[in-house]
């Protein structure tokens, strides 16, 4: 694959050749961060953060990254001051800034935004998110937090809690996964049940799929945890209901294998309790702090730079 | 003036044109919207006969498309191939069929139909993004919007 000026949009634009690619060159960063925290390699270079949307993670762990390369930033993270509140369409304002970075970070609540922004930029982009569609570099950064824990992701038990029907991160992390030869567990209340579309992706390829609406951990060896979100119950009742039969707690810890990892892309609100936070099993935390070296990583290598 | 189908001696009777075009395996129930995609309605002013859910020998059961008058573009037939992907198309010059085509369906469909997810760029006011769906699967039909990556069975045409 040319890496080079390529745009970042979408997980299902990757092979599994090239999620191992990238992974790989993460782990050659994060070694490079080790003996040193800053390099030069994108020294002069500029990255445009066009945040139309309030991120905080996201925004500042690209800004850390491209610093961390020597490189510089520039942006906004609040539509008030971006040309979009005076009516100026995305292909206009990203002819723009195309024309001012090198790299272009976006996040955009319209979905498809990042595809069309791609379109119009002859700089890289790479999606930050654009609605409930995509967020490649999270999915990139859960699946190297997999493999840093067990080396590898083929043979995998994994379980997803949660939001599993509007979660914008299970779906991308689903379809990545399916590239690789893992075992799934979906665990989510009846309301908020994997659509039929991914289970049945699944299945053709051969993964083994289950569906339980009861929290049960035992033999898994990631339980990725999602928010399950007020907005999508019409009766606050019913999501008071089910809201309290999904929190890992210290005693759902009990069922798990020893070596078991828990995941959250984060915010979390109340459903990994903090007691949870100390345990051996919690790597929420360092999944976020591996979003570092995956968007280094990114960033030199649609910028052209090889680092390895 | 509209000609309703018969069957006769187990043969379909349907009155020959001079010119204009027959629509042959249309996916049986579809060939109301097919005339939709034409644009053709009871303000048509020439001979249309339609023939629904008649025999075939390739598709079970069929609609037909008789229109007198009336020619066909690449945009039209591209149309016609997402909701009846086994349809041919027949030109009438003089009585004779002087051109056959059978549809196909592109891989990539442009224009054509609406994306039905508000929330995508296609549907935003302003923005250039013409509606682009990648057929993911043919049979059955599942298309896929290159933008939002929402994925339908049933298409909603762009009017």
């Amino acid at each position: 694959m040319k890496w080079t000026k390529k745009h970042i949009i979408s997980i299902n634009d990757f092979s599994r050749d090239e999620i191992d690619f990238v992974l790989e060159k993460s782990e050659l960063m994060e070694k490079k961060l080790k003996d040193s925290k800053t390099s030069s390699l994108m020294n002069g270079r500029i990255l445009a953060n066009l945040f139309f949307e309030p991120s905080t993670r996201t925004r500042m762990s690209f800004e850390v990254a491209m610093k961390r390369l020597g490189g510089m930033t520039v942006g906004f993270d609040d539509l008030s001051v971006s040309s979009e509140v005076k009516g100026e369409t995305i292909a206009d304002t990203i002819r723009v800034v195309s024309d001012y970075a090198d790299v272009v970070v976006m996040r955009h609540p319209v979905e498809g935004s990042a595809m069309l922004a791609s379109e119009y930029c002859n700089s890289p982009v790479i999606n930050g998110g654009d609605g409930a569609n995509q967020h490649p570099t999270q999915t990139l950064l859960d699946l190297y937090t997999i493999k840093k824990e067990f080396g590898g992701l083929d043979g995998l038990d994994l379980c997803i809690v949660g939001d599993l029907k509007y979660g914008r991160t299970v779906h991308s992390l689903t379809s990545a996964i399916e590239k690789y030869d893992v075992k799934l567990k979906f665990i989510s209340p009846k309301e908020l049940k994997a659509p039929r579309q991914m289970i049945k992706s699944l299945v053709d390829r051969r993964i083994p799929v289950k569906e339980s609406t009861k929290l049960n951990l035992r033999d898994s060896d990631v339980v990725y945890v999602t928010r399950i979100q007020k907005e999508r119950f019409p009766d606050p009742q019913e999501y008071m209901r089910v809201k309290d039969a999904f929190i890992i707690d210290q005693r759902s810890l009990e069922a798990l294998r020893d070596t078991a990892i828990i995941m959250h892309p984060l915010p979390r609100v109340s459903e990994i309790s903090a007691g949870v936070d100390e345990t051996k099993y919690a790597r929420y935390f360092e999944q976020a702090k591996n979003g570092i070296p995956v968007r280094m990583a990114l960033l030199c290598l649609v910028s052209g730079i090889k680092f390895w | 003036m509209i000609h309703v189908a018969c069957k006769q001696h187990r043969e379909l009777k349907v009155e020959m044109i001079k010119n204009g075009i027959v629509i042959d395996h249309i996916r049986p129930r579809r060939a109301i919207d097919v005339l939709r995609i034409l644009g053709i309605d009871g303000s048509f002013g020439y001979a249309l006969t339609i023939a629904m859910n008649v025999p075939s020998k390739h598709i079970g059961r069929k609609d037909i498309l008789k229109v007198e008058n009336r020619d066909i573009d690449t945009n039209e037939i591209n149309k016609i191939a997402v909701i009846a992907p086994e349809a041919t198309i027949n030109i009438i010059k003089d009585h004779r069929v002087v051109k056959k085509e059978k549809v196909t369906l592109p891989e990539t469909i442009v224009g054509i139909i609406q994306c039905p997810n508000p929330k995508c760029i296609t549907n935003k006011e302003r923005e250039p993004a013409e509606s682009v769906f990648l057929v993911k699967q043919k049979e059955p039909l599942i298309l896929r919007c290159k933008y939002c990556e929402r994925e339908i069975s049933s298409p909603i045409m762009l009017s």
